[in-house]
């Protein structure tokens, strides 16, 4: 229960700073994203604050928890990558925003939630090795 | 940039970067919030219960995130005019692309940056720049009120 709890608060927290930050916004995420029109570089700082906390504590911790996590750049990462970016530029949410944006009970947040679950389990049901083969270790993120 | 919000940009990424510190140090989890959710919605998840239960909860934090902060600062602005086919379509690319590229733009970027994996940046650079081509195209070519 301790392990649930302590899940619970950490999303919390992560949702508190989504919303603070702006990110929870998609409007101001595209209009980061749009250069071309009233450029807003305040994601710029989100994720500047956020790396820089990560920056000194990550490393040692992942090798206190000796977890070893994935190296290679591959197609499937670039693909990926690329599908994702274009998805974002779309609607201006990645996921976590996405889900604490189901506060908002739009309908907009709503379907976006559930095209993004259909689109995972697509990749994990598409007929390439691009998903089955690293079936168990994108579980990892 | 009359939309520019330096300090409350910045202190809302210090808590997002706390936030990741925490699930790792005290569930030995990566806070990927594509991955968190897919572990828990995938059918075919050979990990344990307990595995589904902590995904849920974190991403239960992150929805009562949302309704603590409408409480204390007022509902979120609607947007009008971007429609539902395309909050469909972009909703299936971020789905599907976070999930055939391991990550998204917190277990890639928040967390991959952080333990510098050079996987994880080339990622970030990727998803940037077709977030920022995407972002152009259907905002000033399309036309899309996005």
């Amino acid at each position: 229960m301790i392990a649930q709890l302590s899940a619970f608060g950490a999303g919390l927290l992560f949702g508190i700073g989504l919303w603070l930050s702006g990110m929870a916004n998609p409007r101001k995420v595209l209009d980061f994203l749009d250069v071309a029109g009233d450029w807003d570089p305040s994601l710029l700082l989100v994720m500047g604050g956020a790396v820089a906390v990560t920056l000194v504590l990550f490393r040692p911790l992942l090798r206190l928890k000796k977890i070893e996590l994935r190296k290679e750049i591959d197609a499937p990462l670039l693909a990926g990558a690329a599908i994702f970016g274009i998805g974002w530029g779309i609607g201006g949410y990645c996921p976590g925003p996405a889900l604490t944006a189901l506060s908002n009970l739009s309908a907009e947040a709503l379907v976006f939630v559930a095209a993004m679950v259909v689109g995972g389990l697509f990749a994990r049901i598409w007929p390439s090795d691009f998903s089955a083969r690293h079936a168990g270790s994108l579980a990892q993120r | 940039m009359h939309n520019f919000t330096p300090v409350a940009s910045l202190l809302g990424g210090v808590l997002i970067g706390l936030a990741s510190v925490w699930l790792l140090a005290a569930n030995g989890r990566i806070a990927g919030v594509s991955g968190i959710l897919h572990g828990l919605i995938w059918p075919m998840s050979a990990s344990p219960p307990g595995d589904r239960l902590w995904r849920a909860f974190f991403i239960g934090g992150l929805v009562v995130a949302g309704f603590a902060w409408h409480a204390f600062s007022g509902a979120a602005p609607s947007r009008e005019g971007f429609g539902l086919g395309w909050a469909a379509a972009a909703g299936l690319l971020v789905g599907f692309g976070t999930r055939v590229g391991g990550g998204c733009t917190s277990g890639h970027g928040v967390c991959g940056l952080g333990r510098l994996s050079l996987r994880s940046l080339v990622a970030v650079a990727i998803f940037m720049a077709t977030g920022v081509v995407t972002a152009v195209v259907v905002r000033h070519v399309i036309g899309v009120a996005s």
